[in-house]
Order: C-alpha cells, then structure tokens, then sequence
C-alpha cells in the first residue's frame, strides 16, 4: 500500500498534547450542566410531547426550574423526588414539574435514597431503549452486509421527510451507502427540538423524532429489498446536540454529525454551553454505537486549504480527544476531511492525495470520512463532474471509509433525483476501475506527496503545543481554527449553562460514565 | 424602430441551434419512454431530438439526455437588463476617495437575515480576509464594518444600522427555496420605508441567485451575484456616497 512517512513519536506526542487540552476543558465540563443536557435526560427518562402552545413538555420544565434556580441540582433529582411523591409515570411526573401549583424546591421530602430508588427503573428502561435500538441495527446489518469502502454518502434535503424517504429509496437504489437528511438551515439556533413529521423546511428538514422514525423505516425498506445495508444519518449539533442524540439513539441512526467545536466556530454557539452539551451526546453516542462525523472539512471553507490543511488534522486530534473522554471507540470517530484546495493550483491533486492519505494512516482504526468540494464549485456542472472525479479517485486510491459524494450541482441548488444519480455512478466507476490502485503505487520517500505530509503532521504538532499552552479557550478566542474567532461567554446559548450544586443529580449520565 | 439581432444556440455551425437537455421523467426505461422523452424534447422547441441517453436511475424514474436543434432565437436589440454602473475603482482610489470626497468612515452593516445561516457571502465581503485575493471592507482604512453574521431578523437589522449610522445595510440570502430570500429582502425595505429613513441609506443586495434587476425591483440600490469582490461592494458605495453628496451639497456630518 502506498503510504507516507508518518513519524510515530510525532502523532504519540499530538495525542498527548490533546488529550492534555481535552483535560482541561473536561474540569468544566464536570462541573456545569446545560438546559440542553437536562431536558435530554427528561426525555430519555420518557417525558414526551408539547404543551398546548406547541412547547415541548421537556422545555416547560428545565425552563421553570432554571428560572426558579433550582436547576444545579439536576432535573432528575426533582423528578425522582415528584416520583416518590406518587406520580404513576415518568410522564405524569414531568407535567407536575412543568404544570403543578405548588414548585418542589429541593427541601425537605424524600430522603436521597428513597428518590434514587424511585428512579432507579427509569434509568434501567432508558439504557434498555438505547440498547434494544441498537441490537436491532446490528442484526439487519448482520443480515444484510453494508457495501465496501468507501461507503458513498449523499444527501437529500426536500425539506418534506415524506419526500425525503422517497429520494432515500431512490440513492439507495443507484447505489447509495448512506443516505443523510440535511437538517432545516434555522434549526442548529433553536434551543427546542420540533415535534412531529414535518413537510416544510428551509435548506433542509427539521430533526424530529418522528422525522427519524420515518426516514429509518424508509432506509430499513431499501435494505431488505436491495439486500444492503443503507446507513441513515443525522445531525447532532447546534443547540440540542443531546437531545438529538438521545432521538437518534433510541431511532436506530448509524452516524451523527457531531462535532466538539463545529458549533462554536460555526454557527456561534457560546463554547462552555458546546464543550457540556457534545460531552453528553457523545456519551449517549457512545452507548449506542453510533459513528459520529466531525466538521473538520468545514474549515477549509473559510480558511485557506493548503494553508491551514494542518488545523484539520491538529482538531482531528482534539475531537479524537473529547470523544475519548465520552466513551467513544475508534471505530465510532468518523474524524472528517476535506478535498478543497484550489483546482488549479499546480499539483493540487497531490497535495490533497498527500492529505488523504497522511490521515488515513494516522487513524487506521477510524471510519475517516472523506468530504467533496465545496468551495470551488462555480455552477460550471461538466467541469464539477470532473473535480469529483479525482476527488473519488483519491478515496479509493487512499482508502477512504467514508466518502461524501460530490454532486456537480454543488452552488446552484439542492441536489436532484439525476444529480445524486449521475454522482453516484461516476463513484461506482472510479470506485471499481481503481480498487486497489493503493495497493500497487508507492510514492517516492523524498517525492512531493511524502515532503506535504511530513509538514502538514510538523505543523499540526506545532499548533497542538500552542494550543496546549494557551488552552483551547484563548486558542478559539485567536482563531486557530478555521480563522473564526469566538470569546469564552460569547455565543448563542451562554445563559443555558448552569454550574452544578455539590448534590448535583443524574443517574442516567452516571450509569453512561460507568460502563466505560 | 430598431433593427433586429437575432440570436441563435451555436453547436458548430452557424445558427444550427444545437442544444443539450437532461432531465427525468417518472416512467421505467421502454420504447415508449424513449418516444416520451422525444415529445418532452420537441415541446421546449427542440427539432429533430436524439435521446442520447435513456437509463433507469430509480425506480420507476428514467434519466435522459437528449440533444436537438432549438427553434427558439433571441433578439439582441429587444433585451435591456440594469447594470451596477461603478467604475472600477482600486483600493487605494477608494481609500482616496473616502479620504478627499467624504472625510469620515464610511459605515456598513451586513447580515445574512430570516432563517439563513450561510455566512459564506457575507463574510467574503465584509471580514478581512475578503474573497479572490480582494481583501474585505473590514480591511479599509476608510470603512467601519459590522458583520452579524447569521440568522438576524430584520429588525435587529435595521436597529443596528439606525444605531452605528449606517451609510450602507449589506443584506445577504444564499438560501432561496420558495422565494424567501424575495420576502426577506423586501420585508426589509419596507421597514425601513415605515421607519422613514429609507433616503439616508443604501440598502445592498447580494447572494448567488441574486442580480441587479432583482435586487432594484425589491427596492434595494443595487444587487451583487456570485463572485462579486469586496472592492466592487465599496466601489459602488463610495460612488453613490459622493453622488448624494454632490446633489445634497455635502454629506451629513457624524
């Protein structure tokens, strides 16, 4: 297999520097919770719904006692409390919290082992939902082997699920791995999560639990019938990370995309209320055996690709990091990466082949996730046909396991039924004209694709030891990523971020802490 | 009355109107789906249609690729689009200009508005780093820039640009599924409109699905498309800047 010098004591050290970094952000994580994480638990503990304004029960409640200042002490804690009062379920227990006349304010009552009693059940019933969702995944796929890597990913974007399922089918059938819905564009900024089947969505379709039962049952569909595995994916980002990771857990989901800084950086979320929320999605993902994709890729978007090609591979480090530290196995660390660099740069094949392959090695164990271009695609379709072809061919060639596939589309509008088509058999061909292309080319030691690599592994070394140095806090708030500066209580969603109480309760995250 | 210019699609002879189309119809590939795709063809005006491709590429759904001689001409003469008329003007000219013509900062607010997070265009014009090697009007000695960013409403907008004095809102919309970059933008010249100050300020339009024409029947000043450069931005604002002071006898004063 053609490979590239990787100097072992290089990535050892870039491991080290941020794991330290990952440490550092883990003390606050440890000591503060979300409205997010607390309204994810309400859920997985089985409150369910919306009021008769349309607000989600979960909502109602983390709301109410954040308001009240009671939310340090974990909303299990006060539901555990209103269980051993008498409720009969966890769904009568939410609605006093959400609607009861009289505020439970923590003193008094139950003793601590009476409420963790009363709880105990439903925390035993929440794990069992993350389990039996994701054995029945294991099994149809033990049924019905996934096709080879690189598994073709594409995206369908109707804004209508009933739609969405139809165009899932339809990728699957012109042989499609991975379907994703791309989610509504607004929906990263709500700190809710809609209800319901939804039919209409700007740029996308909302995640819903719902939305994921339907598009699953589409997906599973196209599996039985095509006799492969189709894999359904999801976003679990912006400001209810968790509770879509709670949604897309107990759905059956095979992979997220869920990103420790994408938010941040990306979408403006305040970086103590993401570092608390991806912690606990990631525990649940964890759990569920759910292959996350990090957001590495968008970075090259905004900050130059052959410039900065050494921040993605130095943030691949750190998210590799956080998901350690939530449990997380290799096999789980869909780290991303991007083919972005201006096409007409002399050679710019070879720096991006240089890339591909310098991260293949660096995470041999991980479904590394190879993304198209993006950024220079014009709208010139025959020309972006082309590009995505040397982009597929650097995938295989490189071992890619995931491929996002590039639609020639990219810049004029969401992709079409015959773009995804039409992407998907240029794949299929350069995927099966160079199947082991790899395994037959080495490239020369001291050649221009070795000489990329072995800087672009020097740099992002450098950059860990400042980053380390400085902690990620100031780094961000420099710019080190993707050129976007963002300060540490700045940002969407800095006033859902609650320091715990001594006393802080949550079985359920402490039942994920334990298993790993 | 003008004479004629008419126009024809070139494929390699002169006005033989050659023109390709791809497309999917909901049948399964057959003689008879073939003959579909034909009549689709020449019912766009295409003679003598060759269905290059006919393939199943779902099920129940055939792609096509068809080529034909289109009847269709286009007369030349008749056609008149607006264009942002600025000169080309240098960075340093603008610095100059602001400098000599205007003798304060010129300020600009932008903001991607309503659901739209894109702040790819946005930020291509306005942050420092620019676009194609044109550096962003945050990078001008003569401009102050407030870029903010994604997802802003309106009126926050609005707000905003009355508070820092605005002399330009930048308004960008990348997403334009069912029209609501038109409501947004338009939503946005009303309210300034009701406000009453729409004389005192240039309202911008831009995004990939954006032109000019576009962007003045919304009742913006001007519109920018893909691939628009900072420079060309501060160009037109400088310009229309001095224009208004010319005709006002000078610019307000901070």
């Amino acid at each position: 297999m053609a490979t590239v010098p990787v100097d072992v004591q290089k990535v050892a050290r870039c491991r080290e520097l941020a794991n330290a970094i990952a440490a550092d952000v883990q003390q606050f994580i440890d000591a503060h919770t979300t409205v997010g994480v607390e309204r994810t638990i309400l859920r997985a503990y089985g409150a369910e719904g919306v009021s008769d304004e349309g607000v989600p029960i979960v909502n109602l409640v983390v709301d109410r006692y954040k308001e009240a200042g009671l939310l340090d002490r974990g909303i299990a804690y006060f539901l555990a409390r209103a269980l051993v009062r008498g409720a009969r379920s966890v769904k009568e227990a939410a609605e006093e919290l959400a609607y009861g006349a009289v505020m439970d304010d923590g003193t008094g009552g139950p003793t601590e082992l009476e409420a963790n009693a009363a709880i105990a059940p439903a925390t035993a019933v929440a794990l069992a939902r993350i389990d039996h969702a994701r054995d029945r995944r294991r099994a149809l796929k033990l049924a019905h082997a996934p096709g080879d890597a690189p598994l073709k990913y594409v995206i369908v974007a109707t804004g209508n699920i009933h739609d969405d399922a139809l165009q899932s089918k339809a990728a699957a059938f012109a042989g499609a791995d991975i379907v994703a819905v791309i989610r509504a564009t607004a929906q990263s900024l709500l700190d809710y999560v809609p209800e319901g089947a939804t039919t209409e969505g700007f740029g996308g379709t909302f995640a819903t639990q719902e939305n994921f039962r339907i598009i699953r049952a589409a997906t599973n569909e196209a599996t039985r019938s095509g006799g492969r595995y189709i894999h359904q994916t999801n976003y679990s980002s912006g400001l209810c990370m968790a509770e879509i990771a709670w949604m897309a857990a107990v759905e059956g989901l095979d992979m997220l995309l869920n990103d420790a800084m994408y938010g941040i950086l990306f979408r403006d979320i305040n970086m103590c209320r993401t570092f608390v929320d991806q912690y606990v999605s990631r525990r649940l993902i964890a759990r569920a055996g759910i292959v996350i994709n990090t957001g590495e890729d968008n970075y090259l978007t905004t900050a130059d690709a052959v410039d900065k090609a050494h921040t993605v591979l130095s943030s691949q480090f750190i998210n590799e990091a956080f998901a350690f530290r939530a449990g997380l196995r290799e096999e789980q660390l869909g780290l991303g990466h991007a083919y972005e660099i201006d096409p007409w740069i002399e050679d710019s094949f070879l720096l991006e082949l240089s890339q591909a392959q310098l991260v293949r090695q660096i995470f041999p164990n991980h479904p590394i996730k190879w993304m198209p271009p993006t950024k220079h695609k014009t709208g010139d379709i025959f020309f972006a046909h082309v590009h995505d072809a040397m982009f597929n061919l650097v995938g295989v060639a490189t071992n890619q396991s995931i491929e996002l596939l590039g639609m020639f589309s990219e810049a004029v509008h969401n992709p079409m039924l015959m773009d995804r088509y039409l992407s998907l058999k240029a794949a299929r061909y350069v995927h099966s004209a160079c199947k082991n292309l790899g395994d037959e080319i080495t490239f020369r030691s001291d050649g221009r694709i070795a000489r990329r690599a072995v800087q672009v592994l020097d740099e992002a070394l450098e950059q860990l030891e400042e980053v380390a140095r400085d902690g990620i806090w100031d780094a961000i708030s420099r710019g080190a990523f993707a050129d976007v500066k963002r300060t540490r209580n700045g940002g969407k969603g800095y006033n859902g971020v609650v320091k715990k109480h001594a006393q802080y309760v949550n079985p359920l995250l402490d039942a994920l802490e334990a298993q790993s | 009355m003008i004479p004629k210019e008419l126009i024809r699609a070139y494929g390699d002879r002169h006005n033989d109107g050659m023109v390709q189309m791809s497309f999917v119809l909901p049948i399964v590939p057959s003689a008879r789906a073939r003959e579909a795709a034909k009549i689709f063809a020449m019912e766009h005006g295409l003679a003598d249609p060759l269905v290059a491709t006919m393939e199943a590429c779902a099920e129940g759904y055939t792609f096509f690729v068809v080529y034909g001689r289109s009847k269709h001409a286009v007369d030349l003469a008749a056609i008149e689009v607006p264009e942002v008329s600025t000169r080309a003007l240098s960075r340093d000219e603008i610095e100059a200009i602001i400098k000599s013509d205007i003798g304060r900062k010129v300020v600009v607010v932008g903001a991607c508005t309503g659901a739209d997070a894109h702040t790819v265009g946005i930020d291509a014009i306005l942050n420092y780093k620019g676009y194609g090697g044109d550096k962003g009007l945050e990078s001008y000695k003569g401009f102050e820039a407030f870029n903010m960013g994604a997802q802003v409403e309106n009126d926050q907008l609005a707000a905003r640009a009355r508070a820092v004095g605005a002399d330009a809102i930048l308004v960008s919309q990348v997403i334009t599924q069912r029209d609501c970059h038109k409501e947004n933008g338009k939503a946005l010249v009303e309210l300034i409109k009701s406000q009453g100050w729409r004389d005192e300020v240039l309202l911008l339009f831009g995004g990939p699905r954006i032109d000019h024409k576009l962007a003045l029947d919304l009742g913006f000043d001007a519109g920018f498309g893909p691939g628009t450069k900072p420079s060309e931005v501060a160009a037109f604002v400088v310009e229309r800047l001095r224009e208004k002071s010319l005709v006002r006898g000078g610019l307000r004063s901070e």
